[in-house]
């Protein structure tokens, strides 16, 4: 399947295909002692692109995120940044990227200005450069007013507005962001995703973010879709959900959907999936197939509904379940680690 | 190619941040966050002093009276003190590594290129300062333990904290590296910390102890620290030979403890960093 996706992601978006890839995944393995968290993932990020990497929690993004930012080294397959092989050459691939983590990295302790001097000189920016380049920066996330101020005193947006200008001080050609939107209100995380989209198209900044959330995946120029450590889908949002035959009904059984959906099968043959309580069908004009199949079963369908494909029914299409099941099967140990020890 | 291109575009991206810059910029922060946080600098600076009031106060009046006219055990007692200080914020200045871990601070560090050789010794070093800072305070008490010190005394008293403290500090940071909890931080360090302690010569001497004890106290780099502080702050005789011989095993012992530290920092693993 997973070659299948790449050979349909070569005939779009022509125009960058040319370029070399900023990041190239490939055939990327990832085991714990316990569990495998990556089976064997390829993708390719072209140049000043915004890539989305979504999925579920524990579907294996935070652990590609860790491998391509050097912190763990994976168990077969490669990661190259520019060139660069995560696993061999670490300190040469650190130079070319910015990486803001879905936890708090910026010192509440100091102020904001403290932050961003101690960061230049990991990267060894000094002196009158890294003073140019912080007051430059903090303009740009619009804090310079606040520069002399503790980031404890900030709010949640303004202090991720703070790792964002981390991540971006030493002009990293590639930016990897962890789910940078957790905890933010909805007009924070709508300023932070405008500001991905001004680097990628000011600065061409090349920008792999992971995220959990359909609306943010929308935005991404194209998106790599995983499941329990596997790439179910690539592509641009709009490639994705065309695929999708026409609409997507999905029917509310009355009593039992699994013979529902028997029966709609028999009866129309079409596709369905069984979800729940709930039967869904990819058809093409639904609203002519839905008075149909409301006089076929009459008092077994409870309510209906018809829309056009989201990236969630893409998900579902290639996975066959929900995005967050709601009665977790036994597999739903399957969670990150960071998210386990997040629950303790 | 698009590494070229790329470093073309960005003439800013910087080649290597090198060992010092890192390790300074680690460092200061380790003492800027010290001192803006009050309960710690109370901490510091009141220890010391209330160490002196309970031995000056309490030891020293009951032993004075048996004693009759001189202070023998609080004489004593004066340089164990002085190390069992150092020894407790050197270890624990390093729960910041564990804080920084938890607070992703780390994470942004290990993700820059840094050698790992910056990141052990900046954050080594700052918490060398701090204790050995909370060191040479305690020592502004010396006259008032009997001791009077020249400033050349007081300089190789400094050089004596300060080794005793970089290699404890840095004792501390490869106990605390791998860690992820501060209780299990708190629960191995408190296992050797005390018996470290007791077996220095802090309380009784080599001397007095009997055979398998001794050898302990032998192998014990803190015997070194404290005879060295005995012999600097009481001058007694012989000295020379003694205090070299006892600050080149402080200097091996820093030596071996920086190469632990170093050793648990470059473990680059299969497992998630944090």
């Amino acid at each position: 399947m997973v070659t299948k996706v790449a050979a349909l992601a070569e005939t779009v978006g022509v125009d960058r295909q040319s370029a070399e890839p900023v990041i190239s995944v490939q055939s990327l393995v990832h085991r714990y002692e316990d569990r495998t968290a990556l089976n064997g993932v390829s993708f390719d990020v072209r140049p000043a692109e915004l890539f989305g990497l979504l999925g579920p929690n524990g579907s294996g993004k935070t652990t590609l995120f860790r491998i391509l930012s050097t912190l763990m080294i994976p168990t077969s397959g490669r990661a190259l940044v520019m060139g660069c092989d995560a696993a061999q050459d670490p300190s040469t691939l650190r130079r070319q990227i910015g990486v803001v983590f879905q936890a708090q990295s910026i010192d509440p302790k100091l102020t904001a200005y403290e932050n961003l001097w101690h960061q230049g000189h990991l990267y060894g920016l000094k002196g009158s450069t890294l003073k140019r380049r912080v007051e430059e920066i903090l303009t740009r996330v619009g804090l310079a007013d606040r520069a002399k101020e503790r980031v404890e005193t900030f709010s949640g947006g303004m202090q991720r507005r703070i790792e964002l200008a981390k991540g971006l001080l030493h002009h990293p050609g590639v930016l990897l962001l962890d789910e940078p939107t957790t905890g933010l209100d909805p007009g924070a995380r709508r300023d932070l995703w405008q500001y991905l989209q001004i680097l990628r198209d000011e600065e061409h900044v090349s920008v792999l973010v992971t995220t959990h959330l359909m609306e943010e995946a929308e935005r991404c120029d194209r998106l790599a879709i995983m499941n329990e450590g596997n790439l179910v889908a690539l592509g641009t949002p709009a490639e994705l959900k065309s695929e999708i035959g026409g609409d997507v009904i999905l029917l509310d059984a009355a009593r039992d959907a699994d013979s529902l959906a028997q029966h709609i099968r028999n009866r129309f043959h079409v596709a369905t999936t069984v979800l729940g309580n709930q039967v869904r069908i990819e058809q093409e004009a639904g609203h002519r197939f839905v008075p149909d199949v409301v006089e076929a079963f009459p008092g077994e369908i409870q309510a209906i509904s018809v829309s056009k494909p989201a990236l969630e029914d893409v998900f579902i299409h290639r996975t066959g379940h929900k995005f967050w099941s709601e009665n977790p099967d036994p597999d739903s140990h399957v969670v990150d680690k960071k998210e386990k020890k997040k629950r303790r | 190619m698009a590494t070229q291109a790329a470093t073309l575009a960005r003439p800013m991206t910087p080649s290597s941040a090198g060992v010092i810059l890192p390790a300074f910029t680690l460092w200061w922060r380790e003492i800027v966050r010290f001192y803006r946080q009050p309960g710690r600098v109370i901490g510091v600076l009141a220890s010391p002093l209330v160490f002196w009031l309970v031995l000056g106060s309490g030891f020293g009046n009951s032993l004075r009276s048996t004693d009759g006219t001189q202070q023998h055990y609080l004489d004593y007692f004066y340089p164990g003190t002085l190390i069992l200080i150092v020894l407790f914020t050197s270890i624990f200045t390093m729960m910041s590594v564990i804080e920084d871990r938890k607070e992703g601070f780390l994470l942004s560090v290990l993700v820059a290129p840094v050698p790992r050789t910056a990141i052990v010794l900046g954050k080594v070093l700052g918490g060398t300062t701090l204790s050995a800072v909370q060191g040479l305070i305690f020592l502004i008490f010396a006259p008032f333990a009997g001791v009077h010190l020249h400033p050349v005394q007081v300089l190789l008293v400094a050089v004596v904290v300060f080794l005793v403290s970089f290699s404890l500090t840095a004792l501390g940071f490869a106990i605390a590296w791998p860690m992820d909890s501060s209780q299990a931080f708190h629960g191995i360090v408190n296992l050797f910390l005390i018996p470290l302690w007791l077996l220095s010569g802090a309380l009784f001497s080599l001397n007095g102890a009997s055979g398998w004890i001794r050898a302990i106290m032998n192998l014990n780099p803190l015997t070194y620290g404290v005879e060295a502080l005995r012999r600097l702050l009481y001058s007694t005789q012989d000295g020379t030979f003694v205090l070299k011989k006892d600050l080149a095993t402080l200097v091996l012992f820093s030596l071996v403890m920086f190469g632990l530290a170093l050793l648990m920092a470059n473990r680059r693993s299969t497992k998630p960093a944090a």
